[in-house]
């Protein structure tokens, strides 16, 4: 720690920063622009000038830039100082030359960083007479609106862009004062994570467009905690509601997690919860009406009181919390509660588990991620599985490099200088995955093979590091090679760290990975690892069953009246349709409770409306084992209720006596954390629904929320009485306590005078820390100290090519591989149509010609694909585009059959 | 008087061969340096020499090389660059050494980069400078093959490469970090400093960047001394200077002198003023230093004394301000050639020297305003040193500082009068 004197004052502070970041983390209020928390310094807007003096005599001192100045013990600076205002003001000043002062038209305005920056200041009159500059706006894609006039040229969007997200298709041309930021054309943004330009953005440059479409403003929007749920990593979030409408999505920091990021999926794919397609009453069907019929609450429990029970089967599901998932397993008993995945799934969720239970590695978060010096990644596409990993990674490989700017002691906060120094140098990342990816393009190396032989190179990098665990024989010498190289840098590395998951579907693969950290670890490295999961709840649904759908039709076969209860969960993604027709007729009544009409909907003969994580509360437990809080955001229409409410009034025998009578989430919390001693801690998370700050709730309205008494004014001129929350310790309503909440409740980012996200500073404990009082969710699976490692013993044979044959494998779509994400028209746009992946030799072999359709068959079902040629694939070896609308569920991998197909055939 | 950059130029500034060189002792240094001095012994020559930077900084020479990491340790490549974008208006001092002796610079790069211990060595040429390209292309091939350049050179341990860089033409290019992000390919950005390119310059490693005329004293200094070239200077900053006046004078031109010259002994060389017209001023080392006015005629030029004087030396090519061209014309156009010149970097100069430029043709089209002068003296104070990312828009500001100190009359006139009094 320093000592520095600012304004006379005298505050200890952390000595490796530089004095901008000291002074906002000491909460002083100093104004900025190009530096970002999250990209460091590089002194280019010269916003943040303060006056340092060389010691207590020095009366004139001089103007410095606080970002580009380190701390150092006796420094003394003022903000105060005339000079240092005067400087400031202008350079706002400049910094308004050309900016349109749009504020009323402009989507950034009332959390414009540069409106609150200007205020900050106190530049109020314009003295430069002479015309503005005005530029061209480009065509984004269907996300993000480009308004160049507002531009400040700060510079943060280029370096974001291309060094934070490693795109290329972005950057800034021209020069001095016509530089322009944008396309080298009008187009579609390539990266995966440019959504965050929004928030990057001081200004309204950069807006999003799913939110013009429905527009509202900051303050004007009802917001609350939530936690994305279009992936497995559970990155924090901030939804905002106006009019019964979700209007956008925004990043909630949590240091540990998803830090100031998200990937476009987690931001653009909220809309589903708007859709046309949204189940708002309940229905239901029957001999008499065999369509579907409108009903209430009422008639819909009465409906199912008179459904014959003689035993009921609850299908759970990887996207519902896990409030709905016990709720159900209360409802039908623990044997009669499947986790609604398929075998293969089911048993790759409980190796995951076992494998972060059983410990030595711990599981890594993306905090972690980032921190890693050496990664080696089997059998994932992590910019299309678990896209925020492909971020983390991308800053991962900084970390070794960054050895380089040390020895040149330039602080790590300098990014110009630490960039100039270690230029190209990139880290340790090792790539095994079956087709080419995004990362490929910063691996040091890579290797593309059938999910078998990605298993055994990584069992032979296992051996390599640890003679103990199993060995491959018969490995060609290049990849024995390969796996020396990769099995040195993890061993040489501090924090090395193993990446796999669940998207290859390849037991042997997480075997492997696994195998790789517990040898890093018996070589005492504080090694990771860090296992994907497909959904938002994967691992919270494993934690309370790993009875599969297999298990729930032969549960249902072995009893003649039985009725299925399905929670949040289309089957059809699931299973083979075969599979699931057979599941349906197995059954007497289907009750299904979702929120969107999906295939399983239509065949059920009693839909229950639910809420989506935007309307109702419950847990997630993402990929790390780490339990996260989301919180309802808004009262939805109709009949639509949080899945536990409807179970829990579905209760009707003696066991249910207890839970009947839950009255709140917390109820069901206990009651869950009762059952299940690991999931005890799920209690800790959030508050209670109980908690006060000064005997008021938190409101989910800002200060500023307007039109209250007007907004329903046309229906009724009688403010309505604001609805309770009994879920929670948050108000549906602008009243409360203005204080800081803990860190799990806070609805959004704003501060006097800092109405942008760039408030986030003063929620943390210091600049680019913990959010005060420590950062939300707790990780449920803590390994224990373990003495003996056991390794996975059993290496897969290598793969061999069939005549006739191919070994199909999954390939995922970042936009159109997600569920509810595709019902997002931005996301929808971006969706590819599914195609057939294959290498130029296997095309050949097929004797196809390039557009034309092939049949791919697999077990009993056909599908027509176009095709793609990729020369990553290896021999014998295709891809499937998995999870697209359109394309059944195929059990992948898997071997297939392919036919060419001529035009005759092409149903199309 | 001793004229040891220039004695080898033609009349006809045709370069010199590698025969003419080396019949006037060239490729000596390199010999001397390679076969009987280390690296540092070569650096503490020019370091004893007092040789100072003459791309307009004046920083010490062998100081700046002293900054270098050296030895086994030492981070490879290191690269001796010579900056030959020679963009500063009114300056043309590099260009006759570019052209006329190729040679020159070639060996002084060589001593350099043996100084350094650099494996590389690039010249970073002006766009325009065409003719030098085609001779120093030349030249280069010579050296290689005679030995100078290439794998162990004069059968000694040391091997250096030297290549040519053609700019694409920027004017910050000719800024040190700016050049050697142009020459990797980036934008001609600045960069923060520190780190210095002394410890990490192009590609993140060891760099020396050094004016064409300073590294065409290197080979004097290891040939004849520290003392031989601390004494061809009248005063305390050692070596002779290329001085060059441009404007209205009678003969413009370049002339080698004693470091120390004064302003009016430069303008004697010149032949004075042309016919009619008076004396009012002049930038004395390039567009981006303060004027120096009458009372500076005995002012002796070198980083000492210009500096007392109020102005800096810069490049050493004064141009001069004659009574009938409107100071004003005069300040507007170079203030327009920064604002072009801006990188766009910082918000300073970025916005501060279009708005400079804007109200000084505003003035001069007789649409100037009550406030005016305030607001560029404001900016004059604001562009300052410190205040911005680099050394531009500083530079900028000193002509037009010195303007409205020393014409402001006229300045304050074209206002009052609605229009250019010169026109």
């Amino acid at each position: 720690m320093a000592k520095i004197t600012v304004d006379g004052k005298v505050y200890e502070v952390d000595e490796n920063n530089n004095l901008l970041d000291a002074c906002l983390s000491l909460g002083l209020d100093l104004p900025y622009f190009c530096w970002h928390p999250a990209m460091g310094s590089v002194g280019a807007c010269r916003q943040c000038a303060v006056k340092q003096y060389k010691d207590e005599n020095d009366q004139r001192g001089m103007i410095v830039m606080a970002c580009m100045t380190p701390v150092v013990d006796g420094a003394r600076i003022s903000i105060r100082d005339p000079e240092a205002v005067e400087f400031r003001a202008r350079v706002i000043e400049w910094l308004m030359m050309n900016h349109p002062h749009d504020c009323p038209i402009c989507d950034e305005g009332g959390e414009c960083h540069l409106q609150d920056m200007t205020v900050m200041t106190g530049h109020n009159y314009r003295h430069y007479r002479f015309n503005k500059r005005t530029h061209r706006n480009q065509y984004l894609g269907p996300l993000i609106n480009h308004e160049m006039n507002r531009c400040i040229e700060c510079y943060r969007c280029v370096r974001y862009y291309r060094e934070l997200a490693g795109g290329r298709d972005f950057d800034v041309f021209a020069s001095h004062d016509h530089v322009y930021f944008g396309r080298h054309e009008d187009g579609i943004l390539e990266s995966p994570f440019s959504g965050n330009l929004v928030e990057i953005c001081p200004t309204g440059v950069f807006t999003d467009k799913t939110l013009k479409k429905h527009f509202s403003r900051k303050w004007d929007l009802e917001t609350a905690p939530s936690i994305c749920i279009h992936c497995g990593l559970g990155c924090n979030t901030i939804p905002g509601e106006r009019y019964g409408m979700l209007r956008r999505i925004r990043n909630r920091y949590n240091r540990q997690v998803n830090g100031y990021f998200l990937c476009d999926r987690g931001r653009y794919g909220y809309e589903f919860v708007n859709s046309e397609s949204r189940i708002k009453y309940p229905l239901i069907k029957n001999d008499s009406a065999p369509q579907h019929q409108t009903t209430t609450r009422a008639k819909a429990l009465e409906h199912w009181a008179e459904i014959e029970k003689t035993k009921v089967i609850g299908i759970g599901s990887p996207r519902a919390s896990l409030e709905a998932n016990f709720a159900l397993q209360e409802l039908v008993g623990e044997e009669n509660f499947f986790s609604g995945i398929s075998e293969k799934d089911a048993q790759l969720i409980s190796t995951a588990i076992e494998i972060l239970k059983k410990g030595a590695a711990r599981p890594a978060s993306l905090h972690d991620v980032e921190l890693a010096d050496a990664v080696f990644v089997l059998g994932e596409d992590l910019t299309n599985s678990a896209p925020m990993l492909d971020f983390a990674l991308r800053q991962s490989i900084r970390r070794k490099p960054m050895e380089i700017a040390r020895k040149l002691r330039i602080w790590e906060w300098d990014d110009s200088a630490v960039r100039e120094a270690i230029q190209q140098e990139k880290g340790p990342l090792f790539l095994a995955t079956p087709a080419e990816t995004k990362l490929d393009e910063i691996a040091t190396d890579t290797f593309h093979g059938a999910p078998q032989d990605l298993a055994r190179l990584g069992f032979a990098v296992a051996h390599a590091l640890d003679a103990t665990s199993p060995p491959v024989t018969g490995l060609p010498d290049k990849l024995q090679s390969l796996v020396e190289e990769i099995a040195k840098n993890l061993r040489e590395a501090e924090n090395p760290l193993v990446i796999s998951g669940l998207g290859c579907r390849t037991e042997a693969i997480i075997h492997a990975t696994a195998n790789i950290a517990w040898a890093l670890c018996r070589l005492g490295k504080k090694a990771k690892i860090c296992l994907t999961s497909p959904e938002c709840n994967s691992i919270g649904l494993g934690l309370l069953s790993n009875a599969n759908l297999q298990d729930a039709l032969s549960a249902l076969e072995g009893s003649d009246s039985a009725t299925l209860v399905i929670l949040e969960n289309d089957l059809y993604r699931r299973s083979s349709g075969e599979f699931v027709e057979e599941l349906f007729k197995a059954a007497n009544k289907v009750v299904v409770l979702d929120y969107l009409e999906t295939p399983t909907t239509l065949k059920a003969d009693m839909v229950l409306p639910v809420a989506t994580f935007a309307e109702g509360d419950g847990t997630l437990i993402n990929n790390e084992g780490r339990a996260q809080r989301y919180f309802q955001v808004f009262i939805p229409a109709g009949e639509t209720r949080e899945s536990w409410r409807w179970l829990r009034d579905m209760m009707f025998t003696e066991e249910h006596t207890q839970a009947k009578e839950w009255q709140n989430l917390d109820h069901v919390i206990l009651a869950l954390a009762d059952r299940y001693p690991l999931l005890s801690k799920v209690k800790e998370i959030a508050p209670s629904a109980e908690f006060r700050i000064i005997e008021q709730k938190i409101p989910r309205q800002p200060h500023r929320y307007s039109g209250r008494t007007a907004m329903h004014a046309n229906i009724n001129v009688s403010e309505p009485k604001p609805p309770e929350d009994p879920d929670s310790a948050l108000s549906f309503s602008m009243e409360g306590t203005p204080e800081i909440p803990p860190a799990a409740l806070i609805p959004r980012f704003w501060q006097p005078g800092w109405n942008s996200v760039q408030s986030l500073n003063k929620f943390q404990s210091e600049v680019a820390g913990s959010l005060i009082g420590g950062d939300p969710g707790i990780r449920l699976i803590e390994p224990s100290e373990i003495s003996e490692i056991e390794f996975f013993k059993s290496v897969p044979p290598s793969f061999q090519s069939k005549d006739n044959k191919w070994e199909a494998v999954p390939l995922y779509h970042i936009f159109g591989s997600e569920e509810l994400s595709v019902h997002s028209a931005g996301i929808a746009e971006l969706t590819p149509t599914p195609y057939l992946m294959v290498s130029p030799s296997s095309f050949q072999e097929l004797i196809l010609n390039e557009n034309e359709k092939v049949i791919v068959s697999l077990e009993n079902q056909d599908v027509q694909l176009p095709i793609m040629i990729s020369p990553s694939l290896p021999k014998g070896v295709v891809g499937i585009s998995t999870g697209l609308p359109g394309l059944p569920n195929l059990d992948l991998p898997n071997w297939v059959i392919i036919k060419g197909m001529s035009k005759s055939e092409d149903s199309e | 008087m001793e004229k040891p950059l220039t004695k080898n130029i033609k009349p006809d500034r045709q370069p010199i061969s590698m025969e003419e060189y080396k019949i006037t002792g060239g490729y000596e240094a390199v010999t001397k340096a390679l076969k009987t001095l280390t690296p540092s012994e070569v650096t503490d020559l020019v370091k004893k020499s007092n040789l100072k930077g003459r791309g307009g900084a004046g920083f010490p020479t062998g100081l700046k090389w002293s900054f270098v990491p050296m030895g086994d340790e030492a981070p490879r490549p290191k690269y001796i660059i010579a900056n030959a974008d020679e963009m500063e208006p009114g300056t043309f001092k590099d260009r006759l050494l570019l052209e006329g002796d190729p040679h020159l610079l070639v060996e002084g790069m060589i001593v350099a980069g043996y100084a350094i211990q650099a494996e590389v060595g690039y010249i970073f040429l002006r766009w325009a400078y065409k003719d030098a390209e085609k001779y120093l292309l030349k030249a280069i091939q010579e050296a290689y093959h005679a030995g100078y350049l290439g794998k162990n050179i004069l059968g000694s341990d040391y091997s250096f490469e030297l290549k040519v860089h053609t700019s694409a033409g920027r004017y910050m290019c000719g800024e040190e970090t700016g050049l050697l992000n142009s020459l990797e390919g980036k934008r001609a950005n600045p960069r923060s400093k520190p780190p210095y390119p002394q410890t990490s310059g192009l590609w993140g490693k060891p760099t020396i960047v050094n004016n064409v005329e300073t590294l065409c004293n290197v080979p004097h200094i290891v040939n004849n001394g520290p003392e031989w070239f601390k004494n061809l200077s009248l005063t305390e900053d050692g070596g002779t200077k290329i001085y060059g006046a441009s404007g209205k004078v009678k003969r413009p031109g370049l002339w080698e002198l004693p470091m120390g010259t004064t302003l009016g002994e430069i303008l004697d060389h010149a032949g004075g003023m042309q016919e009619g017209l008076k004396f009012r001023g002049a930038l004395p080392g390039g567009a981006s230093t303060d004027f120096l006015v009458e009372d500076h005629l005995d002012v002796k030029l070198d980083f000492t004394h210009v500096q007392e004087a109020g102005s800096r030396l810069g490049t050493g090519t004064i141009i001069v301000l004659d009574d009938k061209t409107c100071p004003v014309g005069m300040v507007q156009n170079l203030e327009h050639f920064f604002a072009q010149e801006s990188c766009g970097w910082c918000t300073p100069c970025r916005e501060g020297l279009p708005w400079i430029a804007r109200t000084l043709d505003a003035i001069e089209k007789g649409q100037g305003q009550p406030g005016d002068l305030e607001l560029l003296s404001a900016h004059a104070k604001l562009l300052g040193p410190g205040h911005t990312f680099c050394a531009l828009a500083p530079g900028a500001v000193e002509p037009l500082q010195s303007a409205l100190k020393y014409f402001g009359e006229d300045f304050q006139r074209h206002i009052d009068e609605k229009r250019c009094p010169w026109r």
